[in-house]
């Protein structure tokens, strides 16, 4: 494939200021040969060796997880994201992502142990570590001959990352530092070898990273096993540190750059996490669809209820969605760091510099695919009925599972106004030019609207048109609300969620729309019918959701005219032409998943 | 030793039959496909000889270029060189033709088929493909060893097993038990990667002819209605076994 240059591929954010033309988007249909051999090998891993042991798994089996965690590394899915010189295998981000997404489908017990592995564990080092660093604990955690664990929550220091109470103490002889302190929720905790731990160095305004090998001679113990509502067999415990030495030499990056650090891995964790959704909605469609159609109650298949295709087609419209945006946005990342390892750029920086600039994407997918497994894994309780609220089929671990999503890797609110925040320094840097556009559209405002009837004949140009005008609503509402409080627009959280939401509808929707339109234009039309009726369907509820979030919005902060002018602003930014009839989509969409018995697109 | 497994590209056993062309043709449409399930219990059982006793391992199949995936994947699982003859399969005589024609000039030591390839179900290229290259044959292997130039197979008889010997060349026809399911691998990720850089000749075929031609495939009828009959009343069970299901 081509290289990009730096000009073609949009920035982080400018999605919301830019028009994309589908052919610029990666979609899951433009995975390579050894991409799909990728795919089908981690689903085989899966199917052999995580679905026979479901049980197991929800009996806590944790010794289970490290064994499959094992079996991982023999077969190099923990050293996908890991450059060749560390034994890894140096693959792209898209291929990254596609094993998190694959690997992470039966259950989440796998899911994080995987994430907290390859991810925040074993990141710090590949991104921030010195060659020695490197090539002493890279190539083992590559190959899953050790496992890694990220300790940066606290009991008083949990989204407030950056103010955790351990401590480190440079000795005298200055050789190493002595850390102390008290971590807790450490994911794998109970098998892992290395910690990457922050501690503070005196009243530091910043935590530093250090790399702790596990060595209970060296003060370090551990609590109990957490009890969970989910992921059972997920290792989660407390890992205390008293006067535990670590060596000079393994401080992480510089002192005071711990919180940079902790930051920067959560933004590749986060649109890794919202990869390790995707799969996980498609196996729940696809049991929920069999079910359903062998479920038989007033001597029909429930499935040929209106009542159980809506939920169906929902379902499979959330998983398409997510897979089209988590994507869309891995190979943009992918595209800017080789962009940056070609100007010469080492392979950490790259890497780093690639993500960091796409934040607000893996913020907003975070959130939207953490919510939709939710969404989803409940609605396939509600298909499989009483049987669903039971432990012996697979829907009650998945809604459990499903739940943690939302809270780890920073919450959703947290996530929701990072993304919000970011943009709005974005553009105050000018990074990404907000104001103009935003400008223009309050302009539009006092402006006399246009009567023409516009030429929609062509697939999708209005919901295109409709795209374009959900991006002026969110420039309406963040722009004015940027205007009238200035720097203190962060006090105002409720009206930050609400644009937040705004910006995630825009983007999943924009993505869906853009990778059936590139896959119509080259498979033909008639081949993506539900793909272009689900594009359709998310639309739709983008544009009801935005409508009542921008409404709550702008009612919190205007008054009299500008509310009025805002409100009918908003009016006839969500307005349709023709509506679409989203009772026959989701009929239509679900017949196909019926007649396929299966998570098809 | 060298290795020869022959693959060839079916339909996923989960796959929707459907048919074209007035019933006679296979409807690919929407149909995964993957190694034929006793062709990689052959090929597994070659990476075995690969890893424990230095075997050399290609992979043959005769078929257009969409099977060249399933071949990737065969190359990932391990083998060293694939050959694609490029011509569509059309019935067991020509397969078998076309393949002797390359298998012949590769000098194999031992040659491995799978018993019978999932979709069409013939059973008959191995045998076919051992008389014209003149080679010992042994079908339905549940197991082989190999030591020199000499072969020790099971062979799965009606309630039994049969132990053979035979010397090289050899093809076998291989099935489940050559190894067990637990032994199929997994493709690992640095497999993947190595499958693009091993070679995959594509040869053309020599022409050989079928010497049948399908003419008509018919699905199973669709099963009736399961009816339940009450455990007291046997007399209707009795009629409806003799006059309509007419079994007894
Ligand atoms: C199973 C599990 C595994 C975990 N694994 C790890 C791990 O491996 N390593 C690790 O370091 N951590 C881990 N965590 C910790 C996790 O990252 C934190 O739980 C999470 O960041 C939230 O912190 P908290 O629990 O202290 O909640 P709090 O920060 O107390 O938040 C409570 C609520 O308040 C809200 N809130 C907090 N601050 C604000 C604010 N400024 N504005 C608005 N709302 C706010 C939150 O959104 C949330 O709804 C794990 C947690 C769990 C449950």
């Amino acid at each position: 494939m081509e290289a990009k240059t730096d000009k073609e591929i949009l920035r982080g954010g400018q999605f919301l200021v830019k028009e994309t033309n589908c052919e610029d988007i990666f979609t899951p249909e433009d995975f390579n040969e050894e991409q799909k051999m990728m795919r089908d090998s981690v689903q085989e891993f899966v199917d052999r060796e995580i679905i026979p042991h479901k049980e197991r798994f929800e009996k806590k089996d944790y010794a289970l997880t490290e064994e499959i965690m094992q079996k991982a590394g023999e077969l190099g899915f923990l050293g996908v994201a890991v450059p060749e010189e560390y034994d890894g295998l140096g693959m792209g981000f898209v291929s990254t992502m596609l094993v998190c997404d694959y690997i992470s489908g039966a259950t989440g017990s796998i899911a994080t142990a995987f994430g907290a592995h390859t991810g925040i564990g074993t990141m710090p080092i590949t991104l921030y570590g010195t060659e020695e660093q490197k090539k002493k604990y890279v190539p083992k955690l590559a190959t899953g001959e050790w496992f890694g664990a990220y300790c940066l929550t606290e009991p008083g220091a949990g989204s407030d990352a950056n103010s955790g109470k351990t401590k480190a103490i440079l000795s005298e002889d200055g050789k190493h530092y002595s850390i102390s302190g008290q971590k807790m929720w450490i994911s794998n905790a109970g098998f892992a070898n290395v910690f990457i731990v922050f501690a503070r160095i005196e009243d530091d305004k910043n935590i530093t990273g250090f790399i702790v090998e596990n060595d209970k001679e060296n003060g370090i113990s551990f609590g109990e096993e957490e009890k969970k509502l989910g992921i059972h067999s997920s290792s989660t415990r407390q890992v205390f540190f008293s006067e535990t030495k670590v060596p000079v030499e393994n401080m992480l990056a510089g002192r005071g750059e711990g919180f940079k650090i902790a930051m920067n891995a959560l933004n590749v964790g986060r649109i890794k996490l919202a990869a390790a959704c995707l799969d996980a909605q498609r196996r729940v469609t696809a049991n929920a669809v069999q079910y359903a159609n062998e479920r038989v109650q007033f001597k029909t298949p429930i499935a040929q209820f209106g009542a159980i295709k809506q939920k169906l087609a929902e379902m499979a419209t959330s998983a398409y969605v997510g897979e089209s945006a988590s994507y869309r946005a891995a190979k943009n990342i992918e595209d800017r760091i080789n962009i940056r390892l070609e100007s010469g750029n080492s392979h950490s920086e790259a890497e780093l510099k690639g993500v960091e600039e796409y934040a607000i994407e893996c913020s907003i997918l975070k959130v939207a695919c953490s919510e939709d497994i939710q969404n989803c894994s409940d609605e396939g309780i509600q298909v499989f009925g009483g049987m669903g609220f039971s432990a012996d089929t697979p829907m009650e671990a998945a809604w459990r599972d499903a739940r943690i999503s939302r809270i780890y890797e920073g919450t959703n609110e947290i996530n929701r106004m990072l993304s919000v925040g970011m943009l709005v320094k974005k553009a105050m840097k000018g990074h990404v030019d907000l104001l103009g556009p935003a400008q223009s559209v309050a302009n539009e405002l006092t402006s006399i609207p246009s009567f023409d009837k516009p030429d929609y004949s062509e697939l999708f140009a209005e919901e295109k048109e409709m795209i374009k005008k959900l991006k002026k609503v969110f420039l309406m509402v963040a722009g004015s609300a940027v205007q009238k409080f200035g720097p203190q627009l962060e006090e105002h959280q409720q009206l930050l969620l609400a644009a937040s939401d705004i910006l995630i509808e825009v983007y999943m929707a924009e993505s869906a729309i853009l990778r059936t339109e590139k896959n119509a234009k080259r498979f033909g039309e008639d081949s993506q019918k539900e793909q272009i009726a689900m594009s359709q369907l998310y639309l739709y509820n983008a544009v009801e959701t935005i409508n009542a979030k921008a409404k709550e919005g702008i009612i919190s902060f205007a008054e009299g005219d500008e509310l009025r002018m805002m409100l009918m602003g908003l009016k006839r930014f969500t307005k349709y032409d023709n509506f679409p009839n989203v009772v026959k989509l989701r009929t239509q969409i679900a017949d196909k998943l019926i007649a396929e018995n299966k998570y098809c697109f | 030793m060298k290795i020869l497994v022959c693959i060839s590209h079916v339909p996923d056993t989960t796959s929707k039959i459907n048919f074209t062309e007035g019933d006679s043709k296979f409807d690919t449409n929407g149909v995964q496909f993957v190694i034929n399930p006793n062709d990689e219990f052959g090929l597994t059982r070659a990476m075995w000889f690969k890893e424990k006793q230095g075997a050399s391992v290609d992979i043959i199949n005769v078929g257009g270029p969409e099977t060249e995936p399933t071949l990737r994947k065969a190359l990932a699982i391990g083998a060293d060189t694939a050959i694609r003859i490029n011509t569509i399969p059309t019935d067991g005589f020509q397969v078998a033709k076309e393949l002797a024609k390359v298998a012949g000039e590769g000098n194999y030591d031992l040659i491995i088929c799978g018993r019978e390839s999932i979709d069409y179900n013939g059973g008959m290229v191995p045998g076919l493909l051992a008389g014209m290259l003149k080679a010992n044959f042994i079908n339905t292997c549940i197991g082989l060893e190999v030591e020199g130039v000499k072969a020790t197979a099971i062979r799965e008889i009606d309630g039994g097993k049969e132990t053979l010997t035979a010397s090289l060349p050899l093809v076998i026809g291989g099935q489940k038990g050559i190894v067990e399911e637990s032994d199929l691998k997994i493709p690992n990720m640095r497999g993947i990667m190595q499958a693009r850089k091993k070679p995959l000749n594509v040869v053309e075929p020599s022409g050989a002819e079928a010497a049948t031609k399908a003419v008509k495939f018919e699905k199973p009828a669709p099963k009736g209605d399961v009816k339940l009959i009450d455990p007291e009343n046997l007399d209707q069970l009795i009629d409806l076994l003799h006059n309509e299901a007419k079994v007894i």
